[in-house]
């Protein structure tokens, strides 16, 4: 307010602001309250709330079949898998999770044959990206749904996912 | 310790900070309303901001050095990394530039999903930005009412992606896997949610005045200034500016849907606001003009195991949830890229801040950076 004003300009001036002002402390507290009825409203409707409380859900937690959480090779009951060391994941990933260790058996006939010693797995290196699995022209790893992967010395998380001992499964080339 | 850095080519603007009385504050690295390892050095007379000086590299990767080892199938993996929010619609970007390059024509099934993944990534990126918008400014509510709709997109994409976030389902020659059965239902069943509550939003932020009071007029970037710094998005559509790369540059079937470039001419952080909440609206739009009709077919395109790109240059753009992303691919002829070079929005959206925000005071800073919506590895790379 200048000085200039005469006392009616100056009065009607504070008149006015004091109108809007309290015109603006109404309207904020009802927006406000509007807001409030919301979150009181959710406030009294327990079943509309989802969250779920995690640990403790572990037992009825359902992950998807096709979420990426770790890279495994399933195994049938006799201890084989359907691995054939040709080194296709190994190619196909980004930042070298997966090292095909391969040896040489001799078959029944006498002749030498390649298969897998270890497929090393760096859980620690992958992205989940699946392009190993998609590479992999015998289905012979998978993604398992496993998400707590944390332990406590990372030497730990360098896997070979080949079970010790086992052997090609019959009729995969 | 922070030292004079001479950005602006005018003299005096980086004299300023030596005026007596001045006062230089760093808010980040680490720091909850940057959301990222962003740095700003903020010059500062009494509460009023003088110059903001972001400071980036704090986590710089070297995405696009990388990418040159890797093969054109590895290398989309990595861009789920930049702007991990819209990460569908990176990997869209890189999948169409390869396309280009290899000449392939992509079932029209793998066209539908990828755009109605691009479509539901757009809401899950602007579901998130508005609840934590909202808390920036001091709002915690709205953050629990927003997750609560992205988690059902989330939810869609770990069904049928197998991942949350960094999904690296679209790939060249089409998506990944086919659609999980329930995929339809299940967003059916998020668009109904959606449409039902958004207006719960409008009680709770857009109508309080004390949102309004903070948002508008606050952050004015004017039309010619958004065009200048290179701003794309919703933070230049704020500003009237006509920008949409799915409107001027339709890619993968854009040009067949019904949709509306949404503009504004507010030029402050309220328009900027409202243009996010009116194109989930559009996107919902365009879902439901595709979930009942995804044709038939394969899912993806017969390509070889190994890509080669002829000799050449191929650049690709389209519209992420932050604005216009490139991908610039050098080809030599080889299996691996020569040079990428990708556009990210954020780095542009963030050089207009330090416009924008000269003059104002500094609790409004984190509006500003609110409403542009900056992602900071989109930024650095
Ligand atoms: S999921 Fe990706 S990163 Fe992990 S092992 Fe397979 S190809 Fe490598
Ligand atoms: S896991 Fe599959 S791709 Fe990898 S070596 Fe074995 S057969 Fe080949």
């Amino acid at each position: 307010m200048s000085k200039g004003l005469p006392l009616w300009g100056r009065f009607g001036g504070g008149f006015m602001f004091l109108i809007n002002y309290i015109k603006t402390v109404f309207s904020t507290v009802k927006s406000m309250l509007v807001g409030m009825r919301r979150t009181g409203y959710y406030f009294t409707h327990h079943k509309e709330i989802i969250t779920e409380e995690y640990p403790d859900n572990r037992e009825t937690m359902h992950l998807p079949e096709r979420f990426k959480g770790e890279v495994v090779m399933p195994h049938d009951e006799k201890n084989e898998h359907r691995c054939t060391g040709c080194t296709a994941c190994e190619l196909a990933c980004p930042n070298g999770t997966i090292k095909v260790v391969t040896k040489f058996d001799i078959t029944p006939e006498g002749k030498k044959k390649k298969a897998i010693d270890k497929l090393v797995y760096h859980l620690e290196l992958c992205t989940m990206c699946n392009l190993c699995i998609v590479a992999c022209p015998s289905d012979a790893i998978k993604m398992a749904q496993t998400f707590e992967h944390s332990v406590f010395d990372r030497s730990q998380l360098t896997k070979v996912l080949n079970n010790p001992g086992s052997k090609i499964m019959d009729g995969v080339e | 310790m922070y030292r004079e850095t001479t950005i602006v080519a005018d003299e005096n603007q980086n004299l300023a900070a030596k005026e007596a009385g001045d006062f230089i504050i760093n808010v980040g690295p680490q720091h909850p309303a940057t959301h990222g390892v962003l740095h700003l050095v903020i010059t500062l007379n009494g509460e009023t901001i003088k110059k903001v000086e972001p400071h980036l590299g704090f986590i710089h990767r070297s995405i696009e050095k990388m990418c040159e080892s890797l093969t054109y199938r590895q290398f989309i993996y990595v861009t789920s990394r930049m702007d991990y929010l819209s990460s569908h619609i990176n990997n869209h970007a890189c999948a169409l530039c390869v396309e280009k390059g290899m000449q392939v024509e992509i079932p029209g099934r793998a066209k539908v999903i990828r755009i109605l993944m691009d479509e539901l990534t757009r809401i899950a990126s602007h579901e998130l930005w508005l609840g934590a918008m909202a808390m920036d400014l001091g709002a915690f509510t709205p953050f629990f009412h927003t997750f609560r709709e992205r988690e059902l997109i989330n939810d869609i994409m770990e069904e049928t992606c197998g991942a949350r976030l960094t999904m690296n389902y679209i790939v060249p020659g089409g998506v990944m896997q086919d659609i999980h059965p329930n995929f339809q239902k299940k967003v059916k069943d998020f668009v109904k949610q959606f449409t039902s509550k958004i207006g719960e939003m409008d009680e709770i932020v857009t109508g309080n005045t004390i949102f309004q009071n903070r948002m508008k007029g606050v952050g004015i970037l004017s039309k010619e200034d958004a065009v200048s710094f290179g701003c794309t998005g919703p933070a230049a559509r704020g500003s009237g500016v006509s920008c949409d790369t799915r409107k001027i540059f339709p890619y993968e079937g854009y040009e067949k849907l019904q949709f509306d470039e949404i503009l504004e001419n507010g030029c402050d952080s309220f328009a900027r606001y409202m243009i996010r909440i009116r194109e989930m609206q559009q996107s919902i739009r365009i879902i439901e003009q595709l979930i009942d009709n995804i044709p038939e077919g394969d899912f993806q395109a017969k390509t070889k195991a190994v890509i080669k790109l002829p000799k050449g240059e191929f650049y690709q753009r389209v519209e992420t949830a932050r604005g216009q992303f490139g991908v610039f691919i050098v080809s030599e002829g080889g299996t691996t890229p020569y040079r990428i070079k990708f556009r990210s929005p954020g780095f542009s959206n963030l050089s207009a801040l330090d416009h924008m925000a000269r003059g104002s005071k500094l609790g409004d800073l984190v509006a500003m950076m609110g409403t542009l919506d900056l992602v900071i590895p989109d930024i650095d790379r």
